[in-house]
């Protein structure tokens, strides 16, 4: 029964099997025990035709709300240009591995070079890797890399205004790792130095990791604390969406020793959580310490520039059971989104995403607390395109549901009964005005 | 593919743009503090749209993919990518969802995970897999977690060894010392297989579990896979699938009859989403009922794992039927096998003997060596040329329009050549690549200097490695 995947004819079959020297398929198999083969039809939906599976997508597709989004908490809303997926779905990029063979993989090597030059850009550090699986991994594998680092400490401060699934999974790679982790509580929304600094007065702690833009979308103020951290001989890793980081100071500006981040708000679409694009870059001391790919610069024979996958000693297939990571595919085809994204729009452009969601959230947030439903629990701090509020008079829960009824995904619960609002440049005013009129009627 | 030189900065100029947004409706917010502002603008590329489009589609020219041609890369599974899956992920109702909206506004997308884990469940013999991990390491890893989260729970803390073939991928040994867990090597025997006798001192009360791929990594079928997991398990430890070599076993050995507790899988590989230049992929990992206790007590990425990569790998699964999925299975092994028994006159064939998806040669049988100099070129002068290697044969496949194998891996053989066709490759593309490697082979037995020097047509030459290592040049501005 043939397949529109799969060429075989039985005239090709007969013919192969003949050569290899066996009667039919399942002689290709007569090395299999008895016991451990399946026995019995498998029980899977049966095959559909092309036009089928879209007509089931399509029905799945349509089982979900399709509401304007007012949320961030790590996933942003951000507008795509077209260009973007026309690129990328080009099969020379996407049906590609690996480079391995670097001399037919210059394309895939040149666009890791340009990402890996923008994220230095970006952060201000010196050395980006080819991308991580996502932000909270990325801050894991930074986790890691300050134990690797500092060798015989093997505690990691974590700021409390980190979001929840950073912490999670930095929490369970730590357990598995041999790290251990303290959880730095905020105060009045922010990273407390004292606090840091009284734990670094232990002298155990490897590295600190906070947030540039954390989960109240506050920007902290990281003054003092790379000083702080560097005398104990400790590492700083800076927490930051990328996007953000055309307009607030640079981890490398705060003299962060590692930065990482989630790259998604560079245009790549919310898709449910994935695939999203990590990212990573350190100062120049730490470059033979920094997990995942790494693209350099060189010539061919004939002198041409030409791209190549370097400094791999440093990675798990040389070093196996001696790596301090184990990442191998990292996020390659989003990093290519990230790349395009960012050359369309150049420093003008993001500077004008900011400027666009920053002014919608402000307007956002005088107009909801223009409603006497909230109270602003961080009235003085400053912030970007997200911020918290604390409901008067109704629970986050049922705010949230009230909002979801009247066509918004808004006012997201957050850890201590306050409710998360983001605007990006995709709302409009009127979409801004509608959420506050909605508020207004429960 | 031709050579060509931009890198996209080198295109920019000042006062040009690529984007068009909205005009800004709301009131202008204060300003961020100065001292939380960033000092000067970052360096990012002003370039016109119609620039950028030609700039990536010539960076595109210089790169081979499936669609370009056969990509025997082993241990890979460059099959065929559905042009369907791509449509289907993108849908609105798929690509517009934020992560954090509750389960009761994604049922459509609950549904598509539920039904995924129904479908490989089946195809796995796995009582339940979680979805979070985003590449096949990743998985390993989370895998590796909930073997040591099981014995955790059960107080038996003293489980902190696993073992791993000496043929394993790199990211084995490497998920588990990340893990936490110290690796112990078990050797092969001379015909590939896990030398049973010598695992066996290995097991005691302090192995966690052990590691296999079966396939093994020389597409060898580990045929005392029962006696090896009753042997693990008679220790208390948990016996891990890697999953990157399922391919073969589609439709014909499930890994949960096969004896083992966990396992990943590569939807990169065997359920044909795209490698897309070294992810996304996903690695979604199964496991046995007393495993999946402990599944809430770890969190290995963001949200819920590659959603994107794992609505294609749905509409493989829905294309493939259970009609066709013992087909997969076979046509990967048939078409391997037929390499394998077209080129062992002219390869050294380690290890004879019906192989499943890949198989691996240890060189070329007459490498051409003219005795009496170990420098390439010297052979003008008389003086001999040395043998041509794998490197060698990898790079010359380049110029006749072929990806190479997977080279130098595994590790057992020292000029390994791993050859992986899968099933979506045609016997008209296998007699192609079969008549261009017995030109290689010839060519090299003539005249070694011809692939020395390979590639000749692809974009670029040999680079220098050596210098890009020593002097590392990672990013375009200083």
């Amino acid at each position: 029964m043939a397949h529109p995947y799969l060429p075989h004819t039985e005239a090709d079959i007969r013919a192969m099997l003949d050569r290899i020297g066996v009667k039919t398929l399942d002689d290709l198999y007569a090395d299999v025990p008895e016991g451990c083969r399946k026995k019995g039809a498998y029980a899977l939906p049966d095959a559909l035709s092309e036009q089928e599976i879209r007509a089931r997508f399509a029905a799945l597709e349509a089982e979900n709300a399709r509401l304007s989004v007012f949320v961030g908490q790590g996933a942003y809303d951000h507008y795509t240009p077209s260009v973007i997926p026309y690129l990328t779905q080009r099969s020379e990029f996407i049906t590609a591995y690996t480079p391995y063979q670097c001399e037919i993989s210059q394309g895939t090597l040149r666009y890791i070079f340009e990402y890996q030059s923008l994220i230095c850009e970006l952060t201000g550090l010196d050395v980006a890797n080819a991308s991580m699986y996502d932000g909270p991994t990325a801050a894991a594998e930074a986790m890691m890399m300050c134990t690797a680092i500092a060798r015989k400490k093997t505690r990691v401060l974590l700021s409390g205004t980190l979001l929840p699934q950073v912490r999670k999974v930095a929490e369970t790679y730590a357990r598995f790792h041999g790290v251990d982790i303290t959880v730095v509580p905020a105060e009045g929304g922010v990273t407390p130095l004292t606090a840091v600094q009284a734990e670094l007065a232990k002298g155990d702690v490897a590295g600190v990791i906070v947030p540039s833009v954390n989960r109240f979308g506050i920007v902290e103020d990281l003054s003092g604390f790379a000083e702080a951290i560097h005398a104990e001989k400790a590492l700083l890793v800076v927490y930051s969406d990328p996007s953000a980081l055309a307009v607030v100071k640079t981890p490398g500006e705060w003299d962060a020793d590692i930065a990482v981040g989630e790259g998604q708000s560079l245009g790549l679409p919310l898709s449910y959580g994935g695939p999203y694009v990590g990212f990573m870059a350190v100062k120049k001391d730490h470059m033979r310490k920094m997990p995942g790919r790494i693209v350099g610069q060189t010539a061919d024979k004939e002198g041409r520039r030409a791209f190549v996958l370097t400094l791999q000693a440093r990675e798990q297939h040389i070093k196996r059971e001696k790596a301090t990571s184990n990442i191998c595919s990292n996020e390659s085809l989003m990093a290519l989104w990230v790349t395009i994204y960012l050359s369309l729009m150049g420093p003008e452009g993001l500077r004008e995403v900011n400027r666009i969601s920053t002014d919608g959230a402000h307007y956002l947030k005088t107009q909801l607390m223009g409603t006497g439903r909230f109270e602003d629990p961080f009235p003085e701090k400053p912030f970007l395109k997200e911020f918290v509020l604390k409901p008067v008079g109704e629970s986050p829960a049922a705010l949230q549901e009230r909002l979801e009824k009247a066509g918004f995904f808004a006012a997201l619960p957050t850890e201590e009964g306050y409710v998360s609002f983001c605007v990006t440049e995709k709302r409009t005013k009127e979409e801004t005005d509608r959420l506050v009129a909605a508020v207004k009627e429960g | 593919m031709k050579y060509y030189d931009k890198l996209i900065f080198e295109l920019s100029k000042e006062g040009r743009k690529g984007y068009s947004l909205p005009a800004n409706a709301f009131p202008a917010a204060e300003a961020l503090p100065t001292g939380l502002s960033r000092s000067a603008a970052p360096r990012l590329p002003e370039v016109s749209e119609p620039e950028v489009v030609r700039h990536y589609n010539n960076l595109s020219q210089m790169n081979f993919g499936v669609d370009t041609g056969l990509y025997p890369l082993g241990s890979c599974t460059m099959k065929y990518n559905p042009k369907i899956n791509e449509e289907v992920c993108a849908l609105p109702g798929f690509a517009g969802l934020h992560p954090l909206l509750p389960e009761r506004l994604t049922p459509g997308a609950c549904e598509v995970y539920a039904e995924m884990n129904k479908a490989l469940a089946e195809i796995t013999g796995m009582h339940t897999f979680t979805f979070d991990p985003c590449a096949g390491a990743h998985g390993e890893l989370t895998g590796l977690m909930l073997m040591r989260a099981y014995h955790m729970r059960r107080g038996d803390t003293a489980r902190t060894r696993v073992i791993v073939p000496d043929s394993a991928h790199g990211t084995n040994p490497a998920s588990a010392a990340v893990c936490g867990l110290e690796v112990v090597e078990v050797k092969s025997l001379e015909n590939g297989r896990i030398d049973v006798e010598a695992l066996k001192p290995l097991l005691d009360e302090t192995v966690a579990g052990m590691m296999m791929t079966n396939p093994n990594t020389l597409g060898l079928f580990e045929t005392q896979i029962l006696e090896i997991a009753a042997l693990v398990h008679g220790v208390g430890g948990l016996l891990y699938y890697d999953g990157a070599n399922m391919n073969p076993m589609l439709g014909v050995v499930r890994p949960g009859d096969m004896g083992f507790d966990i396992m990943h899988l590569n939807l990169h590989k065997t359920f044909s989403t795209p490698h897309g230049g070294g992810g996304p992929g996903s690695g979604p990992v199964g496991m046995t009922a007393k495993v999946a206790e402990g599944l809430p007590e770890i969190k290995v990425s963001g949200f819920h794992g590659n959603f994107g990569v794992i609505l294609r790998a749905y509409a493989y699964i829905l294309s493939i039927g259970w009609e066709h999925l013992r087909e997969v299975g076979q046509y990967s092994v048939l078409g391997a096998n037929y390499i394998k028994e077209c080129l062992k006159d002219l390869y050294k064939l380690p290890i004879e003997g019906v192989c499943k998806h890949e198989f691996v040669f240890d060189g070329l049988i007459n490498d051409g060596a003219v005795p009496g100099s170990e420098v390439p070129g010297a052979g003008a002068s008389g003086a001999g040329v040395p043998g041509a290697t794998t490197l060698d044969v990898a790079k010359r496949l380049l110029d006749y329009g072929y990806h190479a194998p997977t080279i130098y891996f595994p590790l057992l053989f020292h000029q390994a050549l791993m050859i992986e066709p899968t099933e979506t490759e045609s016997k008209e593309t296998l007699d192609a690549f079969i008549d261009v490697m017995r030109k290689i082979a010839l060519e090299a037995a003539e005249d070694p200097m011809i692939l020395h020097e390979a590639p000749h047509n692809a974009p670029i030459s040999r680079p220098d490695e050596t210098t890009a290592a020593r002097n590392p040049v990672l990013k375009y501005w200083d």
